[in-house]
Order: structure tokens, then sequence, then C-alpha cells
């Protein structure tokens, strides 16, 4: 980064208070959809502190994994599942907030006295600055190549196990065996949320 | 323990972002209602733990930027974690027509 540091200062703080006022949004907000585009703000901010980090690739990178997949995903889990439901009251809800509260403050206070009682090795060797992108690809393909492998087969799972885990067509015999397949096994074959009545539409060539 | 005069910002504020996030984060993990806002509770803890990395890659690796390459592989975790989450939610869905968490107690009693 060749900005003053001035202006670093001034960048890093209002990336950071973006990055606590969205994430304290996105768990507080009543309203799910203001919380899932929070949390778009939220990646956006800490891409951004990335790049005052001299990391520009992995700050591309968190753009266009996470708000341009995992945020849209969100988005489209929320178009598919938003149903106005009035919650059932649970006893002691009030309780269990506070004590939740008070044990993510203690793990706050743990964290905090961890990051500033430790001894850190600073000042560390000079960062590479620009030249991080080269860096990373040399490590993806000569230190990392297995697990660089491996994220590939994990993605490729990942894609299969979402499809068959989301599709709703049902099979009543198995496939490579042909056997009756185990219905507890299967979800309820009932009609879709999403359309109402399914009404067949009269089509041309039936009308006089 | 105060950071290098060349870095304007100190190590330590980053952390300090960093564990507010995550703390953010588990709170919005146990308290949540609605199962999609429990998924991005994780999300959230995911770039708390990525932000830790990308400082630490910065300031004590510089040259070898080893934290940079581990954040690339948390991101590539991360999105394999929202595909197959929000996949088993919308199953759970079809079947129980409610995403709230308190009522997901098939093997709990």
């Amino acid at each position: 980064m060749t900005i003053a540091s001035t202006t670093q200062q001034i960048c890093f703080l209002v990336l950071s208070a973006a990055v606590v006022a969205g994430s304290l949004g996105v768990v507080l907000l009543p309203n799910i959809v203001y919380s899932a585009f929070l949390l778009g703000g939220v990646f956006l901010s800490v891409s951004g502190l990335y790049l005052l980090l001299n990391a520009s690739f992995v700050a591309a990178a968190q753009i266009l994994v996470y708000v341009g997949a995992v945020n849209v995903l969100i988005l489209f889990a929320i178009m598919l599942v938003n149903k106005k439901e009035t919650l059932a009251a649970i006893p002691g809800l009030l309780v269990r907030r506070l004590l939740s509260g008070a044990v993510c403050g203690g793990l706050f206070a743990l964290l905090l006295r961890v990051a500033f009682t430790t001894p850190w090795a600073l000042p560390g060797p000079v960062p590479v600055g620009e030249e991080a992108t080269i860096r990373i690809g040399e490590h993806l393909f000569t230190d990392y190549l297995l697990p660089f492998e491996l994220a590939s087969v994990l993605l490729l799972m990942a894609m299969i196990g979402a499809i068959v885990l989301a599709r709703r067509d049902v099979f009543s015999t198995d496939v490579i065996t042909g056997e009756p397949a185990d219905q507890g096994l299967i979800e309820k074959d009932r009609t879709p949320l999403l359309i109402e009545k399914a009404t067949p539409e009269p089509t041309l060539l039936s009308k006089p | 323990m105060i950071s290098d005069a060349a870095s304007p910002i100190p190590l330590e504020a980053f952390l300090a972002v960093a564990a507010l996030l995550f703390c953010t984060g588990v709170w919005g993990l146990i308290n949540s209602r609605n199962a999609v806002r429990v998924l991005m509770s994780i999300e959230l803890m995911l770039n708390a733990v990525n932000i830790n990395l990308m400082a630490f890659s910065d300031y004590l690796d510089g040259q070898l930027i080893r934290g940079q390459v581990f954040a690339i592989f948390v991101i590539t975790v991360a999105a394999a974690e929202a595909a197959v989450g929000l996949a088993i939610l919308l199953s759970l869905y079809r079947n129980r027509e409610t995403v709230d968490m308190e009522r997901f107690n098939l093997l709990r009693w």
C-alpha cells in the first residue's frame, strides 16, 4: 500500500465500523431480507480490510465468492422459504439471550486479552505487497498442490450433494438394483408450496 | 508490542475487529430462530477467522504469505458449506414447512 498513513487509518476505522455495525445488524434485525443485504455489506467491508493488508487477490476472491455467490445463494434461499409465520413463544428466551450474551462477552474479553498480551514477533519480514498474487500462485502449485486438488474435489462433492439434497423428484425403485426404495428415507411427496393451484391452462389447440 | 513504525495500523486492531465479529457470529448462532440467519452467522464467524489469517500473514509472515493461501482455502470450504447448508435447509423446509430452529427437534427427545 502506497497511500498515506493517515488515510490508511481513516479507511481502517470506517471499514471496521462498517463491519461491526453490519454484523450486529445481521444478527439483530427482525427482517431477514435486510440481514442478507447487510451481510453483503459486511463482506464488502471485509474485502476492503484485505486491501489494507496488501492482499488484492484475496480481496477480489472475497468479493467474487462471498458477495457474488454465497450472498446471492442466501437471498435465493430467503425467497424460497420466506413464509410469514408467527414464532411460538419459548419459555426462558430472555434468560437464554442474556446468558449467551454473557458467554460471548467473556469470549470477546478472552480474545482481546490474548491479542493484547501476546508478544508478537513484530516487526516481521517486509510484506511482498503487490507480488502477493505471484506468491500465492507459486504456493498453490508447489507446496499446497494436494490441498488445492482436494479443494476442487470438495467443490465437486458439494455441488453434487446440493443437487441431490435440493431436488424434488422421487424414485419409487432403486435406480441401480431395481428394488423398491426405502420409503422412510424419501421425503414425503406433497404438493409444491410455491404453486398454489395446479390448474392446467387451456392450450391454443383446445380453444374453439 | 505496539506495531512497527512502518505500518500505521497496529496488528491488535485487526485482531480486535475479528474478535468482535466472531463473538457477534457466536451470539447469532445461539440465538437465531430462523435457520437462514444461523447460516449467515456461520459466514460471519468464517470471515472473522479469515481476517485473523490475513492480518497474521501480512504482519508476521510477509514473505511467505501462507495466511493468504489458507484464507483462500477457507473461502472455498465456506462456499461449499453454504451450498450444502442451504440445500439441506430447502429439503428441511419441504418436510417440516417451517424454518424455526426450535421445531427442528426430531433427534432431541
